[in-house]
């Protein structure tokens, strides 16, 4: 599926440039786009370092398995194929308090650390597991209790009421994720029944 | 502004306690960074491949005008069902581009006033999804999953819910107009 929405993309917009006569931006589209994503690499070198080090203090301290066992209970309905103390669940946790408060940067790091935890889990297998599209898709949705980017345009754009979003916001952030795990749910169900 | 204290003390209170518990715990705290921030620079120069192709087909996809033409096709549909026009294209690039939407969230608040039924829409969607292209791109890249399985068309479908969602909970809290 990937693949093709990948090429899809690409080979789309090549014949909408040729009718369109676009093929100036199309070309610098090429290097820019390739520029933005190794830019942002490089800006994650920094993020991944700190956090990466951050954890590995908490998981060495038995930090992270005091959190996962404190909210075991509500993930292990949500992740039923991931072992009760498995570091996983520790790692998932955290990714998720962290999108929870806005840390988009402590976020990724402990998402990915997750992911490596979930593949171990997949016997190293390069294909997703159930686990990782549930995470994934939670992950998506992004429970956000403080949506800090927005509240600061609000604000620079005069809103009489800049956190008046928040409420309202926090609400959709629930729905929608309870949304992600239903709709996850379906087609892992329609995956079992095919006998994959 | 107490919401925003908190999460700017949250952080350094987190990186406070996580030091004081292992110090507590007898870990080699220094050399326990050292060794987990080793593993950042892997992964971080890991990604790139993953991230440079996604972004070229998206970059290309957006420059071309292909992009915009969805948009304006998808239009009058979306109409129909009560979404308002102005926002439609901020729907599309939600998902595929974090930058741009945060752009186009700005842009809608600045010409609408942040305090309209599109402003408080544009303000709750950009707060309450994710950049779904970005966030599969990252976590599967940075552990070499290649097969994707379904987390693509889950994401993707997740995002609409999200938006219908999005666009209830505003009429009804703030009412529409």
């Amino acid at each position: 599926m990937v693949n093709y929405i990948w090429v899809g993309m690409t080979i789309i917009g090549i014949i909408f440039a040729l009718v369109n006569g676009t093929m100036d931006e199309v070309n610098k589209a090429v290097f820019d786009g390739a520029k933005e994503a190794v830019t942002i690499c490089i800006g994650l070198i920094s993020v991944l370092v700190f956090w990466l080090g951050m954890m590995r203090i908490a998981q060495e301290s038995g930090l992270l398995e005091k959190l996962s066992r404190l909210f075991r209970p509500l993930v292990k309905k949500i992740f039923p194929e991931v072992p009760e103390n498995h570091p996983a669940m520790g790692y998932m946790l955290s990714n998720m308090i962290s999108n929870m408060f806005g840390l988009g940067n402590a976020a990724t790091p402990l998402g990915i650390k997750a992911m490596e935890e979930l593949k171990k889990l997949n016997g190293g297998k390069n294909s997703a597991s159930r686990s990782m599209v549930t995470f994934l898709a939670m992950n998506t949705a992004s429970i956000t209790l403080i949506p800090t980017t927005v509240i600061a345009i609000r604000i620079n754009y005069h809103s009489a009421s800049p956190t008046e979003i928040v409420v309202p916001t926090i609400i959709t952030t629930v729905l929608s994720a309870i949304g992600a795990i239903l709709i996850d749910r379906y087609f892992y169900y329609r995956r079992s029944r095919k006998g994959r | 502004m107490s919401l925003s204290t908190i999460s700017i003390t949250f952080i350094p209170l987190l990186i406070g306690f996580i030091l004081l518990y292992g110090t507590f715990k007898q870990v080699p705290t220094y050399e326990s960074f050292v060794e987990g921030g080793k593993e950042g620079i892997k992964i971080a120069v890991q990604i790139i491949p993953f991230l440079v192709g996604m972004l070229v087909a998206i970059s290309i996809f957006r420059a071309s005008g292909a992009l915009e033409a969805l948009t304006n096709l998808l239009r009058p549909l979306m109409k129909a069902i009560g979404v308002p026009v102005e926002i439609v294209p901020l729907l599309f690039i939600r998902p595929i581009s974090g930058t741009a939407a945060l752009g186009m969230t700005s842009d809608l608040i600045a010409n609408h006033g942040p305090d309209s039924f599109i402003g408080r829409l544009a303000s709750i969607l950009q707060g309450s999804t994710d950049t779904t292209f970005y966030v599969l791109t990252v976590y599967f890249g940075a552990v070499g999953i290649k097969k994707m399985g379904d987390a693509l068309k889950v994401g993707l479908l997740a995002d609409v819910v999200g938006i219908v969602i999005s666009i209830i909970v505003v009429s009804v809290i703030f009412g529409a107009k």
